[in-house]
């Protein structure tokens, strides 16, 4: 038995009545450390799976446990919201107060944590995301990969054992990304927190210990990304596209190679093509030879 | 064109206006506010100007970003002083049509755009010198009896500090909508009334949308992050009086005092 911080058990979800199940019995562990991706087509049910991790949504069938405790219990709700944090796509819409410093101490405040640990760990959240220099500046003056950083350290702030984070990236430039990706590997570094990214970029899942690919609100993929990424054909049908690693690969084999197709990064990649071709060199076919 | 709006917005700063209780603050404006509309004369409105002018000196604001806030209400300040204009009583100067413009209307008109000026200006010295944390903090914190009445002072005090964060954002929203609604040729800046009025609609509806998606957003993201409307909150930054806020507040009452002596000259 793995030890879960989030268990869903045959989680179904539906926004009204009548309408169809937006989630459609999903059961699934989150293991307590471990850095978990999931992908999925625009309206695969990604952002609402997300919302009932910490109880902003509730299951309409089935449940979810985070830490063992019912989203559903009221009782037990602010422990959970403290347990799950929560960072979304768009950092405007997210940040409360126009001092950063104030923004980040709001969730300890709300959690009726004493001023001078709210100071603490309000320092301590913004050195964690790199952004403590910026404490005193007014939020809507900072970059797109600031703001979001800041939002992290918002979440940071409540010392949560987990981070969820729905499409956190999606609406930065290059260098915004790549800023909150090192914040979000920083944090897997050292406390080893628990990391559930929603993402549209395949790469930025290479590093996850576990993929989960949702489709029409069910799980269509769950492995690692070295087993789930080769299956091509598959994540074509489910409206995603492989790595370009994996992809260059596929089309490769397509054209009469047989590599294996778990290259993910761009030097596994070509170590995998110097092999092959390595071989060809030592054959005795025509032209094979390559400088 | 919209980015120099300055309203309610904040200059982080360390003078000792800076430094100053939320809570005095508010006093203060209220104390000068009162002390406004018991100026009667030229003396009472000297003593307003120069109190207005030290405070500034104080909070190290320049009189010219004042000013420049004011932009916006230019109108209204011009609307007041010609109406107050025809509004006095007693010997005609001067007779144009029905309206008559006396010595008297010159003295109410000038009075009046004073007071407006003065009373705006006071208002903005406390919001550029105090965070809007601090400022709904402070509010709160004056307010606080008012819980007794089942006054939502504290939900109160939490829309009126996102009202403020949001300010910006909006404005800058605003702009590239209009920016974007230029591109396709909208017209917002000259033309008849009506055909400006009639280019505001497509401004006006993203900007309606896009701002319930954002409260929607926003109260979200609140809620993951613990809050509970009516909540015991803690604060990071604990309000404290000290010897300067008491000091600034002997100052209020002086003030007040010398306007009311001054009423009998
Ligand atoms: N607030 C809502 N009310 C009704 N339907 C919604 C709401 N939010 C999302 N949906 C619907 O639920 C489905 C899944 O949406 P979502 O979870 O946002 O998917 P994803 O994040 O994977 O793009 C979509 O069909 C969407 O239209
Ligand atoms: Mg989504």
């Amino acid at each position: 038995m793995t030890d879960a911080i989030i268990k869903t058990e045959n989680l179904r979800f539906a926004y009204d009545a009548e309408s169809r199940n937006v989630l459609d019995g999903i059961d699934l562990e989150i293991a307590r450390g471990s850095f978990v991706a999931i992908l999925g087509h625009n309206g695969s049910g990604k952002s609402t799976l997300a919302k009932t991790f910490n109880g902003i949504l509730l299951p309409t069938e089935g449940r979810v446990l985070v830490n063992g405790s019912d989203t559903a219990d009221p009782e037990k709700l602010i422990d959970v919201r403290r347990t799950v944090g929560m960072v979304f796509q768009n950092p405007d819409n997210q940040i409360v107060a126009s001092v950063v410093e104030d923004d980040v101490a709001f969730a300890p405040e709300n959690l009726g944590v004493a001023p001078a640990e709210i100071r603490a760990r309000v320092d301590n959240a913004l050195r964690r995301v790199g952004m403590y220099d910026f404490r005193l500046h007014a939020p809507h003056l900072l970059s797109g990969g600031q703001k979001q950083r800041v939002a992290i350290a918002g979440v940071l702030a409540m010392e949560p054992e987990c981070i969820v984070m729905d499409e956190p990236t999606a609406m930065l430039d290059p260098i915004g990304r790549r800023e909150v990706l090192e914040a979000v590997r920083s944090l897997r570094r050292g406390r080893g927190m628990t990391v559930v990214l929603i993402t549209h970029h395949m790469e930025e899942c290479v590093y996850a210990d576990r993929l989960i690919v949702m489709s029409e609100g069910k799980i269509a993929m769950d492995g690692t990304p070295k087993e789930v990424f080769p299956r091509v054909e598959e994540l074509l049908s489910l409206g995603l596209a492989a790595p370009e690693t994996v992809a260059l690969l596929h089309s490769l084999n397509a054209r009469g190679f047989a590599l294996p197709l778990d290259a993910l990064s761009v030097n596994e990649c070509a170590d995998v093509i110097a092999k092959a071709l390595g071989r060809r060199e030592g054959s005795s076919l025509p032209g094979g030879k390559i400088q | 064109m919209l980015k120099n709006i300055t309203l309610g917005q904040y200059f982080p700063g360390d003078s000792v206006v800076h430094r100053l209780d939320p809570r005095t603050k508010l006093l203060w404006l209220a104390g000068y506010i009162t002390a406004l509309f018991l100026a009667n004369n030229a003396w009472a409105y000297a003593l307003m100007l120069a109190v207005l002018i030290g405070e500034s000196a104080a909070a190290s604001i320049r009189p010219k970003t004042l000013l420049s806030g004011m932009k916006p209400l230019m109108f209204i300040v011009v609307f007041t002083a010609v109406v107050n204009l025809f509004y006095g009583t007693g010997e005609p100067l001067l007779k144009i049509w029905v309206f008559t413009v006396t010595a008297d209307g010159i003295r109410r008109s000038v009075f009046m755009v004073l007071r407006i000026l003065l009373l705006v200006c006071g208002a903005f010295l406390l919001t550029y010198t105090t965070s809007p944390l601090a400022l709904t903090d402070g509010l709160e914190r004056l307010l606080g009896p008012l819980k007794k009445l089942r006054v939502p002072v504290s939900e109160l005090a939490m829309m009126m500090s996102i009202a403020l964060r949001f300010i910006p954002t909006l404005i800058e929203e605003t702009d590239k909508i209009m920016n974007a609604q230029r591109s396709r040729g909208a017209n917002f800046d000259t033309g008849k009334l009506t055909e400006r009025a009639k280019a505001l609609v497509p401004l006006l509806v993203p900007l309606f949308v896009g701002s319930f998606r954002r409260a929607d957003e926003l109260a979200t993201a609140m809620e993951c992050r613990c809050y509970v409307p009516g909540g015991n909150r803690t604060r990071m930054k604990v309000l404290k009086f000290a010897r300067r806020d008491v000091l600034a507040l002997a100052l209020c009452a002086a003030m007040l005092a010398a306007v009311v002596l001054l009423r009998r000259v």
